[in-house]
């Protein structure tokens, strides 16, 4: 039993509505999540009370504004545990985290010969930016390979892999199949292989305890909008070290220190890259998330995660023809599944007729599909605010598209 | 039940009839499985329609008097039914009867935008670009 209260739901404005003329389930958390009240609230406090800009004014407003915005990086420290809060860079999300990695710290440090290692479950955003780099560097790219449709990394052969290996980047879990890696165990390993490491922790961030020193990760990047923040708003932690050797990310006010019309010298980390007026209302908002997820603890939410996974594994496998991804043990909170003969769109199509928000398709890792032979996999992904009940009513509302499409 | 089409106009009247969205999605799927089958050999890249999120392909064929056939399926059912409900519209017309035709103002007869999301109805458009495409080249090169 989870030791998260229904009434929790209550917090939620959105999921009190009904789609089609039922009632929503939103299964759609590995995409976003729905946002608590509290969050709203400090987005609509901070536009009224708190807006102004930061870090220059010498007014109050000002001062309230930079107070909201670096007490939010204060907090995303304290909740990964990072040992400084200029360890703290705000970005828009996850994505723009590793592509500012790539475009300083690689561009930087990756030449011709270089090797990037990936796995080959990475989201676009942690596959893309590398590519790109490659192109533009001559460092090549590898992966560590993934076991079926289970999703789990093959780890056999690591040691051989890490050779000339200068960054490893991957994902902390899965958002396609849900498989948790074994994130502390690798980086060691990259570590002693000298090379760096990112860890993109998407969808680990705020559905799991996240320690940045336990991890011994160099950097991690994590979006706000995936644990109740608001969207446009995510932080990647990068080591202060390496922080002192990037170059800048992108040029403009606040991320100087002395400008002239020919050259200029550049403030220090974190705010080196941060240029131009950051999302301020979203720090605030994410500041908010972190604080409730914190009172309800983030030991709790996994378990809650967890256990809606696993149930909703059990109750899908009393399906014929049906194929479910995903590991046996350490699952992060969703499963994805297919069935035979029955294309995803329809699947997903029907099911919206009756409330049900669940997300289909390749869900960003094209090459992961192209490995299990699917073209789409159709993926429920939960929260602390989804109940087992809910998953009984989608295992109905599948018996009912079943019996539509056959 | 029989779900042969002869016109818009009787299926406009059949969605009608059919007031839940479980008998709308039943007979959509039934118009999609009673599809006439495209040849595995013409599902290729050049016959591919891009903007669905399911694959689909289509393919004009001039026939006599220069009335165009249309041949079109998917990977998806739903999608398949609304081709059906395409080619009951499109199918069997000239060249200039088809780029004549306001598609979208027939496709709003049948009531069906509210069950169709934005990315399904992007979808639709595109398939619906693609005919107008194929018969405007059909028509180029009948006057050249």
């Amino acid at each position: 039993m989870s030791a998260i209260p229904k009434s929790i739901r209550d917090d939620f404005p959105g999921l009190a509505q009904e789609i089609n003329g039922h009632p929503l389930i939103y299964f759609d958390n590995a995409a976003t999540t729905q946002k608590p009240r509290a969050v709203l609230d400090a987005i609509q406090n901070f536009y009224e009370h708190d807006n102004a800009n930061v870090h220059r004014g010498i007014h109050e407003l000002s001062n309230r504004a930079t107070a909201a915005y670096e007490g939010a990086r204060d907090r995303v420290a304290q909740f990964i545990n990072a040992p400084a809060r200029e360890d703290i860079i705000f970005t828009r999300g996850t994505t723009e985290a590793i592509n500012l990695v790539a475009a300083t710290w690689g561009a930087a440090n990756l030449g011709r010969g270089d090797v990037i290692l990936l796995t080959e479950l990475e989201h676009h955003s942690n596959l893309v930016p590398w590519q790109l780099l490659a192109q533009r560097t001559g460092a090549k790219l590898r992966f560590i390979p993934v076991t079926g449709d289970e999703g789990t990394l093959d780890l056999r052969d690591l040691d051989n892999l890490f050779a000339e290996v200068k960054l490893l980047s991957l994902t902390h879990i899965s958002n396609a199949l849900g498989s948790i890696n074994p994130v502390a165990k690798i980086c060691a390993q990259a570590k002693a292989a000298g090379a760096v490491t990112l860890v993109d922790a998407a969808q680990s961030a705020g559905h799991m305890p996240l320690d940045v020193r336990a991890l011994g990760c160099d950097f991690l990047a994590l979006s706000g909008h995936k644990l109740c923040g608001p969207t446009g708003i995510g932080a990647l932690f990068a080591r202060r070290e390496l922080q002192e050797t990037m170059p800048p990310y992108q040029g403009g006010g606040e991320m100087i220190s002395k400008v002239e019309f020919h050259q200029s010298e550049f403030n220090v980390p974190p705010h080196k890259f941060e240029a131009g007026t950051p999302n301020i209302a979203g720090a605030a908002g994410l500041r908010a998330a972190l604080d409730y997820l914190d009172a309800i603890g983030l030991e709790a939410i996994h378990a809650h995660d967890t256990d809606l996974a696993h149930y909703a594994k059990e109750r899908l496998s009393e399906f014929e023809g049906i194929r479910i991804f995903g590991p046996m043990e350490e699952r992060g909170g969703l499963v994805s599944f297919v069935f035979e003969n029955v294309h995803a769109l329809d699947l997903a199509t029907l099911a919206d007729q009756q409330g049900v928000a669940i997300r289909i398709g390749h869900h960003c890792t094209q090459p992961l599909h192209d490995k299990l032979g699917v073209p789409a996999t159709a993926r429920a992904s939960f929260y602390f605010y989804n109940t087992r009940s809910e998953v009984d009513r989608f295992i109905e509302v599948l018996q009912k598209v079943i019996k539509l499409l056959k | 039940m029989s779900v042969a089409l002869n016109s818009i106009d009787e299926l406009a009247d059949n969605f009608e009839l059919l007031g839940d969205w479980e008998s709308r999605f039943g007979y959509l799927i039934d118009l999609g499985k009673e599809l006439p089958p495209m040849d595995v050999a013409d599902q290729s890249e050049a016959n591919r329609v891009h903007g669905c999120q399911a694959q689909v392909w289509m393919k004009l064929l001039p026939e006599a008097a220069g009335r165009i056939t249309i041949v079109a399926d998917s990977d998806a059912f739903i999608v398949k039914g609304l081709i059906a409900v395409l080619l009951t519209i499109y199918s069997g017309k000239t060249a200039k009867e088809i780029l004549d035709i306001d598609g979208q103002a027939q496709l709003d007869r049948l009531q069906l935008a509210a069950h169709l999301s934005p990315t399904r109805k992007n979808g639709l458009f595109a398939m619906v670009q693609r005919v107008r495409e194929l018969a405007q080249a059909i028509e180029v090169e009948a006057t050249e």
